[in-house]
């Protein structure tokens, strides 16, 4: 799968609170949700965030809360892709599963223009080439197991098929 | 990973439950769940993705169980449609272990004290801090709402095998210091990601003398340091715990002596003060002496980490006889009925009232910003609760600041952040 799209960049342990407010938690809908992705720490996100556009943060990012509403945020605000250096858990399995592209990267984007530049992705190869300047990066690849559930289309249809076979 | 190495409580949990004679860290698994918890916020989410399976059944009901504690008692139309959504499935697919308001508590103080929880279990919550029941010998993790619903049906779920860190607490804590103080202390010097993806081990004599509801408040807060969970292995305390609450046989399992650990922290816990975390981060660690003149509009005493009776004793034994520092606004909230009634049997309750405390019902409202408690612009509190993030509490420039029940009730007289010898002498 290839992903295009301009970067946000966010900063460490960015928490579940901070992706979406526990105030908004009385909805599921993901477009509903994004209205308020990353409210508290970046006000006027919601409205410069556009579909495809690509976050790239640093350590743990999507610590705290179990809530799926994070991911579900993200995604409905159209993001194609997060990259950090590294993930909390729970987020991570919790992105895998809804089939919300996620990479860790542990190389250094923070010299890149926040709301300008584009980063192009290749999510199989773990590849990523800064279109600016065609610098290319290189991120972790799935495990197995994990790569499976996401050409499925996530959990869900893991189940579904599993159930199908019994 | 050498073969010779025995294996840890998490490690030994996870492969019998994979009908495994050994795991490693790094390994993928698919394990059996024996308990899956979903509560008002999460479940909605896990309830939608399992009506995508058109089944007309869940794999077991007397393993899932629902709570309603967040929201709750319903704070507005969209909550009551989220308890709504709960209730509904828990009557359609017969569910055991649904728990309404009146018969409800917090869910983590709840399923111990149901008899729910025993050594040697697999458990999984829709909610971060089901890290909990790692204090009664469990191997518990918080997953998302997906993994719920795919429990609910099939029951399984997939788990790395986490690499395990050991922390070592030794000697005799002092006066007013608690669970809460070395969960705290052990999240100051590791990090909000010291842990992550780790199992968290606790032990050492200090451990060893703690009350249950100390270790209860310990794993809880595993998530905060990244854990995937937070336990202690099953000793007297553990037993008499469960004597009473669980008539079923379990079997305790137990870190082999040749365990392998990622890593091993020692702490003496001697001298230890009580510890405060600073917002906006629970690793923003510093004793409560650090603290000292940082004025507050409100204290809450409760949640899933401080809501049990030992807190509220410690508490009432502070403020007992003594007023609520006049413009500071006090919350008391009770994590279960039973917690509640036995504060009130106790006279706990009289004690915060005659301070002029509020006391609730059992929510986890103001904890996470939800409600019954939310602050104001330039707002500080201090909570016996477990996260202090950017608006955590309510308005994004509020401020929270997390400490052990004793603490907060000194400091909801003094009104400043103090350490309890202050207000008792």
């Amino acid at each position: 799968m290839i992903l295009q799209g301009k970067i946000w960049l966010f900063g460490e342990n960015i928490d579940t609170d901070a992706i979406i407010a526990a105030r908004y938690l009385s909805t599921t809908e993901p477009e509903e949700l994004a209205a308020h992705l990353m409210e508290d720490i970046k006000p006027d996100f919601p409205g410069l965030v556009q579909r495809g556009d690509i976050i790239v943060a640093g350590n743990n990012f999507g610590c705290g809360s179990s809530r799926e509403h994070a991911p579900l945020a993200i995604k409905g605000a159209g993001v194609s892709c997060v990259i950090a250096r590294s993930f909390a858990r729970i987020f991570y399995r919790n992105s895998i599963n809804i089939g919300l592209p996620i990479l860790e990267c542990e190389e250094d984007f923070s010299g890149l223009k926040s709301g300008e530049d584009q980063l192009k992705i290749n999510l199989e190869l773990g590849k990523i080439i800064h279109l600016q300047s065609g610098r290319e990066y290189k991120a972790a690849p799935f495990p197995r197991f994990m790569q499976e559930l996401i050409s499925r289309g996530g959990l869900v249809e893991y189940v579904k098929a599993r159930l199908a076979n019994q | 990973m050498n073969n010779n190495f025995g294996m840890t409580m998490v490690e030994k949990i996870l492969a019998a439950k994979a009908a495994k004679n050994k795991v490693v860290p790094g390994e993928l698994v698919n394990v059996e769940v024996d308990l899956a918890l979903g509560n008002d916020i999460t479940a909605p989410v896990a309830i939608k993705e399992f009506k995508r399976f058109g089944l007309d059944r869940v794999f077991d009901p007397e393993k899932i169980v629902l709570v309603p504690d967040h929201f709750t008692p319903n704070k507005d139309i969209a909550a009551a449609e989220q308890a709504l959504v709960l209730r509904r499935f828990a009557k359609e697919y017969g569910l055991k272990h649904y728990f309404e308001v009146g018969r409800m508590g917090i869910e983590h103080a709840l399923l111990p004290e149901q008899g729910l929880v025993w050594p040697g279990m697999i458990i999984i919550g829709a909610d971060s801090h089901t890290c909990t029941y790692g204090a009664l010998g469990a191997f518990a993790t918080g997953v998302g709402s997906t993994d719920l619903a795919a429990a609910m049906a099939i029951g399984e779920a997939w788990f790395k095998v986490p690499p395990t860190i050991r922390f070592e607490y030794y000697g005799q804590m002092p006066d007013w210091v608690s669970g809460k103080d070395l969960i705290l202390l052990t999240i100051g010097k590791i990090g909000v990601e010291g842990a992550r993806y780790r199992a968290m081990e606790f032990a050492g004599s200090a451990i060893d003398s703690l009350p249950m509801d100390g270790r209860l408040t310990m794993a809880n807060m595993a998530i905060e340091a990244g854990g995937k969970c937070g336990y202690m292995q099953p000793d007297q305390i553990t037993f008499d715990y469960l004597e009473g609450r669980v008539d079923r046989a379990y079997t305790s399992v137990y870190s082999d002596k040749n365990a392998s650990y990622e890593s091993i922290h020692t702490f003496d816990v001697n001298n230890l003060e009580p510890q405060i975390a600073f917002p906006p981060s629970p690793d923003n660690v510093f004793p409560v002496s650090n603290a000292k003149g940082i004025e507050l509009d409100q204290v809450v005493i409760g949640s899933c980490t401080n809501g049990r009776i030992d807190d509220l004793r410690a508490a009432a034994s502070v403020i007992r006889g003594k007023k609520v520092k006049e413009g500071l606004r006090l919350l008391i909230i009770p994590a279960t009925q039973q917690i509640y009634r036995q504060a009130m049997d106790e006279g706990l309750l009289a004690d915060f009232i005659d301070a002029e405390a509020v006391v609730s019902t059992p929510t986890c409202g103001p904890c996470l910003g939800g409600h019954m408690g939310i602050l104001a612009k330039g707002e500080k509190a201090l909570a016996t609760t477990n996260r202090n993030f950017v608006g955590r509490m309510g308005h994004p420039e509020s401020e929270v600041y997390l400490s052990n029940p004793a603490v907060a009730a000194a400091s909801a007289v003094a009104g400043t952040i103090v350490h309890p010898e202050e207000v008792l002498s």
